[in-house]
């Protein structure tokens, strides 16, 4: 079956000289299915049956759980809004359905966008597509707001494709975050619509000042139309009012009005910690989030250090604000800090990429430390910048070479240091 | 002796508008661009490109002041001792920018306030020096002040360019300020098209607030860089 499989492969591959954007696609495709034939013969290389496309899915694979949950919870929190099935698993299929019709458009626009950019740049340079699109394309929509436009969402990755990976050389040449890019591009060129208490729960417009739930659309109707055969809850027609007193405010935004007390008002800690929270898809569940980041260093693709070293950072900085106590937010006990926002999502996720990272092992302690300690820094004391770890990965990307400079340095002196004295 | 007897060459007739002058005009256009080639003059294009009108003043601005201080200098170049030259030249410069200053607070305040310290700061602006440094000490005046015209003509255009976009994308409008305002995009009904009207087909569309800050100026300028040396390959150094 699987020779047959290859044999077929083999057969229709188009000819390089004649169509070469056709041979790139062909190529990506192939070689996303099988171990290329091709190995490297010259210089010093580990040969190794893992090559970039095998590590890049195993992320891909550890961050499946986060978008199950995250599908499910913009239902969740669609409907917590309006009071309606307040059970966890009340109205599930509605839930999905209702999650999954927003995020499976977001998840295409980002795949056909950078995959149509990424296959254009191996076209036009006359190399295979290295799948370095793989993993931003799975993070990006993670990383966005489910009612977040689909037009800024491909200006997003085309500008973070173009600008931060095709303008540098492509894969692996990349100084800062791809998927990080793209969000960064929206959070400045387009605030309102991923900053704020509005657009974290899906679904919901203002008519005279009060919220209400849209019109479902056509898409609404025809799953209605099934879930009525089966006798099952149905979306209806929509226009249903928010419950009272109902904000849409994120536990950071509450944190900075009122501290601690006004957070646990609305949400409890445990909704915090399993993530039924409104925030960015990706980011609310934490313990999935944790097996996605014990699975990555199981299979030894992210640093155990880099996640360590932010934790510490976050747990410094954390106990320096409840030292300090300036303000309500920064009451805070320090370990509520990881219930809230989505720093474990950009520890695991973001700030382990290998190509941006530093390299070294004493270097990615301190690269992640400071992500931890700005981050935290950023969300405490900044009420224009809710939350910080985007800022500060991208910040600390750009310090990773010379941190890893000053690394190599040190080692290179002492090294020195000890070969001087021991030819005395 | 023949290696004493010095021939004279025929004296080359010294045209008025040949083509080494008009290449002095067209040069910093495309081959030699004071922003993209020369990289010089980039602060003050991050700073004033918001917008179109406030570019173009500026553009006019710093174009008078290259043209005449480079003719002013190239004048009296061979007065000036070398150990003094840079001083001797600052207060050329500063002649003009005062003169470039108090005639628009005089004449157009409104953009005066709008470009503020960016006027004053053409005097540290490296195009103007670094042309004084690289031509004007070693050229005669006339040329100068083409290669001066050119210059500022060429830091224009790229302003220019820059704040087009830069003020259509972030603004919507177009000559915003000056008497010829274009309201092109906005949810308002001064706007051509209004995003708010009863079945407008433009109901998505927003204003792109990253093209308001500066950052996006030094992307642009970047994008332009990218482009222009993929055609132009005179301007790509291997090395």
């Amino acid at each position: 079956m699987k020779k047959a499989l290859l044999h077929f492969f083999e057969r229709i591959e188009p000819d390089k000289k004649k169509s070469p954007l056709l041979h790139t696609a062909y190529d990506a495709f192939f070689t996303f299915a099988f171990t290329p034939k091709t190995v490297t013969t010259d210089g010093v290389h580990i040969r190794d049956g893992i090559d970039l496309k095998r590590t890049m899915v195993y992320v891909v694979l550890a961050l499946q759980l986060c978008y199950l949950f995250g599908a499910y919870n913009i239902g969740y929190q669609h409907f917590h809004a309006i009071g309606q099935y307040p059970g966890l698993l009340d109205g599930l299929h509605l839930k999905l359905v209702y999650g999954l019709i927003k995020i499976l458009p977001i998840f295409i626009v980002t795949h056909v966008v950078g995959l149509g950019i990424e296959f254009y740049y191996a076209s036009r340079k006359g190399h295979g597509v290295e799948e370095g699109f793989l993993v931003t394309g799975a993070l990006i929509p993670l990383l966005m707001p489910p009612d977040i436009p689909m037009w800024i969402l491909a200006f997003a990755v085309a500008f973070a494709v173009i600008i931060g990976k095709e303008a540098f050389g492509g894969t692996g040449m990349n100084i800062v975050n791809i998927a990080l890019l793209a969000r960064v591009f929206v959070f400045f060129a387009y605030p309102t619509y991923i900053a704020g208490d509005e657009v974290w729960v899906s679904g919901l417009e203002k008519v005279n000042g009060v919220y209400q739930t849209a019109a479902y659309g056509g898409v609404y109707q025809f799953f209605d139309g099934i879930f009525n055969a089966w006798g099952w809850d149905t979306f209806g027609a929509g226009g249903a009012a928010v419950i009272d007193a109902y904000t849409g405010a994120t536990p950071l935004a509450l944190g900075y009005q009122g501290g601690w007390e006004k957070i646990v008002a609305t949400y409890s800690v445990s909704d915090m910690w399993w993530g039924f929270i409104p925030g960015s898809i990706g980011e609310t569940s934490k313990p999935l989030i944790i097996l996605g980041a014990l699975f990555l260093i199981g299979t030894g693709i992210a640093s155990w250090r880099i996640m360590v070293a932010g934790v510490f950072g976050v747990a410094f900085t954390g106990l320096l604000f409840n030292a300090w106590g300036m303000t309500p937010f920064m009451e805070v006990p320090w370990y509520y800090h990881f219930y809230m926002g989505s720093f474990l999502f950009a520890i695991v996720f973001m700030a382990t990429d290998p190509v941006t990272a530093s390299s070294t092992n004493r270097g990615k302690w301190i690269y992640g430390f400071f992500i931890g300690v700005i981050g935290l820094v950023i969300r405490v004391m900044n009420p224009a910048y809710p939350e910080g770890w985007m800022l500060a990965i991208l910040l600390l990307n750009v310090f990773a070479p010379l941190i890893d400079h000053y690394i190599l340095e040190g080692n290179m002196k002492r090294r020195a240091r000890r070969a001087k004295a021991a030819a005395q | 002796m023949a290696e004493n007897t010095v021939i004279s060459a025929p004296k080359e007739k010294e045209e008025w508008f040949g083509k080494k002058e008009r290449k002095l005009l067209t040069d910093p256009f495309n081959d030699n661009n004071p922003i993209t080639v020369q990289i010089l003059g980039v602060c003050s294009a991050l700073a004033v490109t918001t917008q179109v009108y406030p570019s173009v003043v500026m553009a006019i601005a710093v174009t008078f002041v290259t043209a005449f201080s480079n003719l002013a200098t190239s004048a009296v170049r061979s007065y000036i001792p070398k150990e003094v030259r840079m001083i001797a030249q600052l207060v050329i410069i500063a002649l003009l920018v005062t003169i470039v200053e108090l005639f628009l607070k005089a004449f157009n305040y409104a953009i005066w306030k709008q470009l503020s310290v960016f006027i004053g700061l053409i005097i540290t602006n490296c195009i103007v020096m670094g042309r004084l440094e690289a031509f004007a000490m070693a050229n005669k005046p006339w040329r100068s002040f083409l290669d001066g015209i050119g210059n500022g003509l060429g830091y224009g255009a790229v302003l220019i360019l820059v704040s087009v976009v830069r003020e259509i994308t972030g603004k919507g409008s177009l000559f915003a300020g000056s008497p010829i305002e274009w309201k092109i995009i906005g949810n308002t009904s001064a706007y051509m098209i209004n995003t708010t009207a009863e079945g407008s087909w433009f109901g998505w569309y927003a204003n792109n607030n990253l093209m308001v800050l500066p950052t996006s100026a030094l992307l642009l300028i970047g994008i332009i860089i990218w482009i222009q040396r993929s055609y132009n390959k005179k301007l790509v150094d291997i090395s």
